[in-house]
């Protein structure tokens, strides 16, 4: 043990000593700050993209560069922000530290993970070389096989990102069955834990699927297999079936631990037991279950037969059905609580709000029928941006706050904490509902101009992206805050009952002094 | 008989804690190679339904007693090694290396007899995707090729990848790391070597046969 006031950022010094250690607090902290760069960057190309949008015709950018944009702003938000955001970070943090475990059951595997996403992320923006790729997040054949030659490296980029979430899925996996400490049954593991877990079975599972399609497509453009090829006797269509088989369940990979970070939330806020523990636990499990098998809902119009979109279509609707159960749940542990209204649990509730419209959003695209009219427009956009956007982001923001003065010692400002959420919870309805009224009005996602009738609403959608990025910024700001002159926390500030917050504020090397001993269920309030 | 120093990580209780932890994570790493497999597969079964005259023609070009060999050769690599992880846990390491060796041997004559396939087909003029040069009767033997090239090609990099673990672990066991205390590495190689083979006995009937 090391001497008073020792903690994990002090325990040893330098650079080097950050860039090789295996302490899985420390490669949190990593992933932290490289994934928040990555989020700026995908963040600038959507103002970009949204400030050529402000008005008909070329605003500040032509179709091509808008293109690239998009695409840039698609596949760096998706495979390096929100993907990765939450297990690498928050996961990785405090996974461990719940469990009442030491570290991750594989530390120099994860200090690998940590590599191989960096490298899959250098890879994928060293692209931009060989000229930027414009085929949209999803590389869609036969298009990114004549495009430019760009997307073979991004592709490969994003091969190797994936490998990265594997080996996360992976060790988190092992360590939950493995690392639970005396007592820590698996009904008594707190929630987050439950959605991390979900997310890391989908991650081993469904990510592999999507690597041998990307290291296909490679093959097809430097080899020309013709597997996607219609030219050469292949089908365009398949890549799509591989493609979504695992980039559906990926949006559950996304939402899963973020749905783990508002039950411990909202407990912690309403001072209450969770209500339904089992159901919301075992509803994580069942949408990563279910979430295999709908795939073919993003393809209604690829010419799929009419039997398999209906099939498809009722999968998916029951997607919907262990969503309801957690969200139910929560507003019940929320009934005759008392709540406190600090910053974690704005976002929290702004959380519900928004990703029930994008739940429900979700149910009417499921229905194969009015797919056909709402497809390819900007209702699909608002729609998975209220899931994307409102739900994983605003989980994330909500848990940054909360667990802030277990990462670094210090409480962030709950003021700016709160004037953040008002920023980012009001610009990010304004920025995409009018979406879901274009949308509906029929204008296609994708394109770079509009026609003079969706004018209005693009302009307030455009107004709204500032008005998220103000509200980033003072996140920033209080993070940098927090860090430097935040006020002094205690080991457990909020009065919370996991086990992270038994230990010092921030956490020594080890973890726990000494291992500890569970006797009660995660949220013994009252 | 000499002990085996392994330090065990400090996160885990014991030596056994720490071995069943390490299988569980081995066994999930095998579960994304099967996927991945899987996935061709899946592709490979669909243009099947689609071109069943040119999965014909393709089959026949083959020459199933070299992969029948094959078969026989990672078979039995698959028992040396499976002798390997027994003579290490019994504390019998000369025959342990004897085996590993053994298995690695047969590895090389896999990879010979795979050369020998392909360099007999490049000279046909057989070359995956758009450097194709044979005279095909059927018209998507090309899609035949490619996949038959995909499958091997990316089977046999898992072989070369588990002959360097072989010799990784062949090393640390001359070394002395490895012995009846401790044993945990070579079973998770042994572990992936019984895919790669496994991944073979179903590549060799639907390639050669069906």
């Amino acid at each position: 043990m090391g001497a008073a006031g020792s903690n994990y950022i002090n325990h040893e010094k330098g650079l080097w000593s950050w860039l090789t250690t295996v302490d899985h607090k420390r490669i949190g902290l990593m992933y932290f700050i490289t994934i928040m760069f990555f989020f700026l960057i995908g963040g600038i190309a959507a103002l970009g993209i949204r400030l050529e949008l402000f008005s008909t015709g070329k605003t500040i950018m032509d179709a091509a560069t808008y293109n690239r944009f998009m695409t840039f702003h698609g596949a760096i938000m998706v495979f390096m922000v929100i993907v990765p955001g939450i297990p690498a970070i928050l996961g990785n943090f405090f996974l461990p530290i719940q469990l009442g475990a030491q570290d991750v059951a594989f530390p120099k595997l994860n200090l690998l993970s940590w590599y191989v996403l960096m490298a899959g992320a250098a890879i994928s923006v060293g692209s931009l070389i060989f000229g930027a790729v414009d085929t949209g997040w999803t590389f869609y054949t036969p298009y990114s096989i004549d495009t430019e030659n760009g997307v073979i490296m991004m592709v490969v980029g994003v091969f190797v990102m994936g490998m990265s979430s594997v080996l996360t899925g992976l060790n988190f996996i092992v360590t939950t069955h493995k690392l639970r400490c005396p007592g820590m049954t698996m009904t008594k593991m707190p929630l987050f834990i439950w959605g991390l877990y979900s997310t890391s079975i989908l991650q081993v599972l469904a990510t592999p699927v999507v690597g041998i399609t990307l290291l296909l497509l490679v093959t097809e453009r430097t080899m020309g297999v013709g597997i996607f090829d219609p030219k050469l006797g292949g089908d365009p269509v398949l890549f799509q079936h591989f493609f979504w088989f695992y980039s559906h369940p990926a949006v559950y990979i996304m939402i899963l631990p973020a749905m783990g970070i508002i039950s411990e939330i909202i407990t912690c806020y309403s001072r209450k037991t969770i209500f339904g523990y089992t159901a919301i636990a075992y509803s994580s499990l069942a949408i990563a279950g279910v979430s295999f098998f709908v795939w073919g809902h993003h393809m209604f119009v690829s010419g799929q037969s009419t039997a398999a979109g209906l099939i498809f279509s009722l999968l998916t609707m029951l997607v919907g059905v262990p969503t309801a159960i957690k969200t139910f749940n929560w507003v019940a542990t929320m009934y005759k609580g008392s709540i406190r209204f600090d910053a974690p649990m704005l976002y929290a509730i702004g959380f519900l709000f928004v990703f029930t419209i994008g739940g429900v959003t979700g149910i009417m695209l499921a229905t194969s029928g009015m797919d056909i009219h709402f497809h390819d427009t900007y209702f699909v956009v608002a729609h998975f941006h209220y899931v994307m956007v409102g739900g994983t982001l605003l989980a994330l923001m909500g848990g940054l706050f909360y667990w802030f003065p277990k990462m670094f010692g210090r409480i962030a400002s709950d003021t700016l904490g709160r004037w953040s959420f008002v920023f980012v919870f009001c610009g990010f309805n304004i920025t995409f509902f009018p979406q879901f009224i274009l949308g509906s009005m029929g204008m296609p996602r994708r394109y770079f101009d509009y026609i003079p009738e969706y004018e209005t609403l693009n302009k307030i959608s455009t107004m709204g992206s500032w008005a998220i990025a103000l509200g980033f910024v003072i996140v920033l700001i209080a993070v940098i805050k927090g860090i430097r002159s935040g006020e002094k926390a205690g080991p457990n500030p909020w009065g919370a009952k996991t086990l992270e917050w038994t230990t010092d504020s921030p956490p020594i090397h080890e973890n726990f002094k000494e291992i500890p001993t569970v006797t009660g269920g995660p949220y013994e309030y009252r | 008989m000499s002990t085996v120093k392994h330090h065990v990580a400090h996160h885990f209780r014991d030596h056994n804690h720490e071995y069943e932890s390490s299988k569980q994570g081995i066994w999930l790493f095998m579960c994304t190679e099967v996927l991945m497999f899987g996935a061709i597969l899946v592709a490979f079964f669909y243009y099947q339904a689609m071109y069943p005259e040119s999965w014909k023609e393709g089959a026949e070009l083959l020459d199933w007693t070299k992969g029948a060999a094959n078969t026989i050769v990672l078979l039995t690599s698959s028992l040396t090694m499976a002798l390997a992880i027994y003579f290490i846990r019994v504390g019998k390491r000369q025959a342990a290396i004897m085996n590993l060796v053994i298995t690695l041997i047969c590895g090389c004559i896999f990879m010979g007899i795979k050369y020998m396939e392909y360099s007999h087909k490049f000279h046909m003029g057989i070359f995956p995707g758009k450097f194709f040069e044979y005279s095909a009767q059927t018209a998507d033997l090309n899609l035949y090729v490619s996949f038959y090239f995909l499958l091997t090609g990316l089977h046999g990099i898992h072989v070369l990848l588990g002959m360097g673990l072989i010799t990784w672990i062949l090393i640390r066991i001359m070394r002395g790391h490895y012995g009846p205390e401790h044993w945990t590495g070579v079973e998770g190689v042994g572990i992936f070597w019984h895919l790669v083979d496994l991944v073979w006995i179903y590549l060799f009937p639907i390639l050669y046969l069906i």
